[in-house]
């Protein structure tokens, strides 16, 4: 009998294991940002280039009729995107934003299109915030939380993220949080002002977070 | 006088083992429901549970990492099958693992299997089976799905997705039907158990044999229902409830229950458990578990057939449901293993261990009909496809 219990007792450890590594991601999504400011200096939206792995890119295009095979313009990929922002919303656009720790709000996308390149499909959108908000910390982070989708900033585009009509002390940091404040402080620090809106800083590998800090 | 030895197990009394057990078997149906609960948002403003990201780093980060190089290196050895047929070996191999690691993940039966064995107190070997029948039931409407719908009508992702839906509100409907229709049985098992409880007589006779004890009392009982207890009829039928009915007279006619899909559910008679039941027993939860295709099997298929080679996607999905099959077949027998040593020192008790054991084929059966109703709400959702 006692043998049975720790049978049992070993096999719940060993699922319980399992169960840790239970979600895992199906689709993988290389991305890059741009956060949009307003002349104000308030932020406006974010802009997003969301680049599918080549199986999900596969997926999405089954079926869709093109003039040229293997080819697909912007017209003919309308509808996808139109199917691919609408269930966005589902997901809270999978977009996380925090001004000065409190969280904000988006509306639905807008200016969005898909383009088919090198067999991979990248959506391209504008999601708006509900208000625009002034604020000298935000902090972005883009993720599924059931991890189906797996999202990194795109390594190798330069610069994977970026801010645009940003006021002039406004700083940008690819990576964690923590890391970047510890960074972050030394770079200020070393810096002169008007050098400080330059390339963002970039922290852990495959990366889903951006902070703005303007001081 | 050689001195006795103190009694070892003194803190290892029946009732604190059981309680463990119990507690350790409900963690473990309750566990991968409640992860899903966890990590889940859910869609339609539903309240949906404290959301968070996935960790980036430590051993849960470094799983992460692993399993989407597997994914990578399973879509490479599907390109390069095409050009070198040894390749398909390597695809075949990753395909099995996968599928072992990837069951532990949602939306794989796990939870509706373990506690369907448990509820209806099937056998281990029952539920290897029934692990085995609805994954490869999958694997099968996987491949039929696709075959029908992007090699046949050339679907796209949206009319796909579309049907797919309405087979996931199929499924689920089903699993809330199945919990539903087990906890009408069961509940009224254990509120027959609790009263019988008032009578010593029987309590005694179910310390001897467990299991005339449960026949003896369901006769009692559906006796008591038929002439006191009218309201519980009359209950049930402006529910229109009909299989509840079937259930009701199960004595009669319970060998021709051809009735419907979920003709096992007809009450713990002894016959049934150990009769052999065939396969229409369990196909209502093999049906609801398996009419679901998995998305990973339908992003591979249809990545294979663009890559002009659906054979070798639609090999890979039965190896893959094979390895799914092993892992929900070795969750389901733990539940049946801690089950039966509950029911060991259950049956050395007199009448409170049979009530404990009816409470757990309740709560099983509870569980089904939460994780069902959970799903088909939409406050719980299970692998589904985003973007489309």
């Amino acid at each position: 009998m006692r043998f049975a219990v720790t049978i049992i007792a070993a096999l719940v450890a060993l699922l319980t294991a399992a169960a840790t590594a239970s979600a895992h991601p199906h689709v993988w999504i290389t991305m890059t940002s741009e956060v949009i400011y307003a002349p104000d200096g308030s932020v406006t939206g974010i802009r997003h280039a969301w680049t599918f792995d080549d199986m999900f890119s596969t997926f999405a295009i089954q079926g869709l009729e093109s003039k040229q095979k293997g080819v697909f313009t912007r017209e003919e990929l309308k509808p996808l995107a139109e199917v691919n922002v609408t269930s966005l919303k589902e997901y809270d656009f999978f977009t996380h934003a925090k001004a000065e720790g409190k969280k904000i709000e988006f509306v639905e996308p807008t200016d969005y299109h898909l383009e088919y390149k090198d067999q991979l499909l990248t959506l391209h959108f504008v999601l708006p915030l509900k208000s625009p908000v002034q604020a000298k910390a935000l902090d972005l982070q883009i993720f599924d939380a059931s991890y189906f989708v797996d999202f990194s900033f795109d390594e190798k585009a330069k610069p994977p993220a970026k801010l645009t009509g940003a006021p002039a002390q406004c700083q940008l940091t690819v990576g964690k949080p923590q890391e970047m404040d510890a960074k972050l402080a030394q770079q200020l620090s070393q810096l002169p002002p008007e050098a400080r809106n330059s390339t963002p800083l970039i922290g852990a590998e495959y990366s889903n977070r951006l902070s703005v800090r303007c001081p | 006088m050689p001195l006795r030895r103190p009694p070892r197990r003194a803190f290892w009394t029946p009732g604190v083992v059981t309680a463990a057990i119990l507690g350790m078997a409900i963690a473990l149906i309750l566990a991968p429901s409640a992860l899903e609960a966890l990590a889940q948002t859910g869609p339609f403003g539903a309240p949906r549970p404290q959301t968070a990201p996935p960790p980036s780093d430590g051993i849960v980060g470094w799983i992460l990492a692993k399993q989407a190089e597997f994914s990578l290196a399973m879509r490479t050895m599907l390109r390069n099958a095409k050009a070198d047929g040894s390749a398909v070996w390597g695809l075949l191999g990753l395909s099995f693992l996968y599928g072992v690691f990837h069951a532990a993940g949602p939306g794989h039966g796990k939870a509706v299997i373990s506690s369907y064995v448990v509820a209806n107190q099937e056998t281990w070997r029952r539920g290897v089976v029934l692990s085995f029948a609805s994954a490869l039931l999958q694997a099968f409407v996987a491949v039929a799905f696709i075959l029908v719908a992007a090699w046949l009508f050339n679907a796209t992702m949206a009319t796909m997705c579309t049907s797919e839906r309405y087979i996931e509100i199929a499924s689920y409907a089903l699993i809330a039907l199945i919990g539903l229709r087990l906890v009408w049985v069961k509940g009224r098992a254990f509120f027959n158990t609790a009263r019988s409880l008032n009578r010593p007589l029987h309590a005694v006779g179910a310390a001897v044999t467990p299991n005339d004890h449960k026949h003896d009392h369901h006769h009692d009982h559906a006796h008591h229902d038929h002439k006191h207890h009218d309201h519980t009829h009359n209950h049930h039928h402006d529910h229109g409830h009909h299989h509840g009915h079937d259930h009701d007279h199960a004595h009669h006619h319970h060998h021709d229950d051809h009735a419907s899909a979920w003709g096992h559910a007809h009450g713990p008679e002894p016959e049934d458990l150990a009769g052999p039941g065939g396969w229409r027993r369990g196909l209502s939860a093999i049906v609801a578990v398996g009419l679901r295709p998995c998305s990973g099997a339908i992003l591979v298929l249809v990545f294979a057939l663009a890559q002009g080679m659906l054979w070798a996607g639609v090999a890979a999905t039965f190896v893959m449901g094979i390895g799914t099959a092993i892992t929900v077949a070795a969750i389901a027998t733990v539940a049946v293993l801690a089950r039966d040593l509950a029911q060991g020192f259950a049956s050395s008790r007199s009448g409170y261990g049979m009530l404990a054991m009816r409470g757990i084929e309740t709560g099983a059966a509870l569980v089904i009909l939460a994780f069902g109703s959970l799903l088909l709400v939409g406050y719980l959702t299970s692998e589904r496809l985003p973007l489309c």
